[in-house]
């Protein structure tokens, strides 16, 4: 049977994060996390394949103890077991210090597991680089933004679309694929896996010592990347403001621009004058 | 005499600024040309060269193109088995060639490819990597600083490598601008040969096609109409269609509303999805998260409209129109039926 490792991340469930804008500082505090959308569709990858020829699924995340909740979830969703690392000393690593961490864990819990997948981007970050970089933690060969998985024996066989080249790729176990946001439209979880997931099923909790890894470890092979400052983007556009009763402000813009838009879409928008 | 001639060898080591050859698509993917544009700006103050690296079969296309535009060597690997993409080639020979010669900055496009490519190179070289940058510079003792989006794309956030080298990015298409072309100028241009004991990548391409085009997309539409979670529901988000037909345009969407279901994935604009360039953007109910706005960078002429006029999508407008997005589309609608004459 195959042993599949996904992993998984909580993003904050609103894009539009409430901000500081004097101090810069973000109030994720104020904002509900959810399973990142292209995790939950490897997590939906993993089930079909366990649908389909039998897997045992590990789900796997690194997150503040809130993040538990997207293990459950998934857990809900049919994996069999959840991996939670959770360590004060591991917050704010960078995709550099994460693929190691998550690599060091997969080492400690699930050596020898066949498939790891991951979403392809997360929608708070889309760096898309902790795939890419556990697989070369791992030393295994991969393939990012995967639409379509086909297995036959010891063989991966993962359909993609890349910068418009339709790909087929071919590598054997173990392997590693980021699954992209095109198909595996998840699955909900049902009311009954909800009801075991959260209240029946204990989720280990390994800590950084659990991994192995030391504060040592984590200057040698940590974060390489420091954020200096985050600020928000200015512009300069003349920017005119119209304000008002929609009914009113739609046909002041109409008669400002009218003329304009006219131009490009190839019909006359000009209201008739007035006689 | 002897630390004479040392400093002289340290002088002599030339810092280098490399930018990676990505010519897929060329004639729609002009980012390596712009990267290297960039990399002459970024040379002059850090006094190094501009090095394109390139891989693949029948590349003296793309070395005239590089030298063209601005590159001051070129290094070339050009080979039969490299003539479809391949991570695994390319991460191996660009490692190999990074680690004797020790680049100061690589530079990666954000492509599919980039985005794939350079956190496994920078794993392999150690060090650190920003993603989908909008923005490089150098700070005053020297570093790259490279401006990425960050927390949830509201924020820009100005990252460093301090201490590892290369220190790599990937940068988005279209963020800076192409230096023209002038095939009068001369690069050095070493063309190298394929390493013999290359490890045979454990990926196979077992199919390789230019996806079919398709005639009409989002991406050359004139007017689009985009949407966002301001329409309030999925009914409301509909009726952006009847707007998109009145002015032969297209609807676009962010992806709150996509992974809402109220519209196809297809209709997605922004960092992950399409990059448009319209003459008009229409842009209903959208707060201007920076994942949506990096799609935008070549809107002609934005019209926001939201009630909150201090979204970002507001400030960047041309004309920001502070209503209710839904209700300013029914009265647009009817205003235009009023005034359209075929």
């Amino acid at each position: 049977m195959l042993n599949i490792v996904v992993c998984i991340k909580q993003v904050p469930m609103v894009t539009e994060l409430p901000w500081d804008e004097k101090t810069g500082t973000l109030r994720r505090d104020l904002a509900a996390g959810m399973m990142n959308p292209a995790c939950k569709r490897a997590v939906e990858a993993a089930l079909q394949i366990k649908e389909k020829q039998g897997a045992s699924i590990t789900v796997m995340t690194m997150g503040p103890p809130a993040a538990e909740e997207v293990l459950r979830e998934a857990l809900a969703m049919g994996a069999d077991r959840g991996i939670f690392i959770c360590d004060p000393i591991l917050a704010g690593s960078d995709t550099y210090a994460t693929s190691f961490i998550l690599a060091a864990a997969i080492q400690k819990e699930a050596s020898g597991c066949d498939l790891i997948l991951c979403g392809a981007y997360t929608s708070d970050s889309e760096t898309a680089q902790v795939g890419p970089q556990l697989a070369e933690e791992l030393n295994i060969p991969a393939a990012a933004y995967a639409e379509h998985l086909d297995i036959s024996g010891r063989i991966l066989r993962v359909r993609r679309l890349v910068d418009n080249f339709r790909e087929t790729l071919e590598m054997e176990f173990p392997a590693l694929v980021t699954i992209s946001m095109e198909r595996y439209e998840p699955r909900y979880a049902s009311f009954a896996g909800l009801n075991k997931a959260f209240m029946e099923t204990d989720i280990p909790v390994l800590n950084a010592e659990a991994l192995g890894i030391t504060a040592a470890n984590l200057e040698a092979r940590g974060s390489r990347t420091k954020v200096r400052r985050v600020f928000i983007r200015k512009t300069q556009k003349e920017n005119v403001m119209i304000t008002g009763a929609a009914a009113i402000a739609a046909g002041e813009f109409l008669d400002r621009y009218q003329r304009a838009i006219s131009a490009v879409i190839g019909k006359s928008i000009e209201a008739e004058k007035q006689a | 005499m002897k630390t004479g001639k040392n400093k002289r060898t340290m002088k002599n080591k030339q810092k280098s600024i490399w930018v990676f050859g990505d010519y897929r698509n060329y004639y729609q993917n002009r980012v390596t040309l712009q990267l290297i544009s960039k990399a002459v700006d970024l040379a002059r103050v850090v006094d190094a060269e501009v090095c394109a690296v390139v891989f693949g079969h029948n590349v003296e296309e793309w070395i005239m193109e590089y030298t063209a535009h601005g590159a001051d060597r070129v290094l070339a690997i050009d080979h039969p088995s490299l003539t479809s993409y391949s991570t695994e080639n390319y991460l191996a020979l660009i490692e190999k060639l990074a680690r004797q010669r020790d680049p100061d900055i690589i530079l990666i496009g954000a492509t599919d490819f980039g985005r794939e490519f350079a956190p496994r190179l920078a794993k392999r070289l150690k060090t650190g990597l920003s993603a989908d940058c909008v923005g490089l510079d150098i700070a005053p003792e020297g570093l790259l600083v490279q401006i990425a989006p960050s927390f949830g794309g509201h924020m820009l956030a100005e990252i460093v490598t301090e201490k590892h080298r290369p220190q790599m990015a990937t940068v988005r298409p279209g963020t800076f601008k192409e230096i023209p072309h002038n095939y009068e100028r001369t690069a050095i241009v070493e063309r190298l040969s394929l390493p013999a004991n290359l490890p045979a990548s454990r990926v196979r391409v077992v199919e390789y096609e230019r996806a079919a085009q398709k005639g009409h997309t989002i991406e050359n539409a004139m007017v689009i109409v985009c949407g966002g979670r301001g329409m309030g529901n999925k009914n409301n988000f509909k009726k952006l269609n009847e707007l998109a037909r009145l002015l032969n345009g297209d609807v676009g969407a962010t992806r709150p509303v996509v992974y809402a279901g109220w519209a196809d994935h297809d209709a997605l604009v922004g960092q992950a999805g399409k990059h448009i360039k319209p003459k008009i953007l229409f842009s209903f109910g959208i707060s201007g998260a920076i994942q949506h706005t990096a799609g935008l960078g070549e809107a002609n002429f934005i019209v926001a409209i939201n009630k909150n006029p201090q979204a970002t999508m507001m400030k960047i407008a041309d004309v920001a129109i502070a209503a209710d997005a839904s209700d300013l589309l029914n009265n647009l609608i009817k205003e235009l039926k009023k005034r359209i004459r075929e």
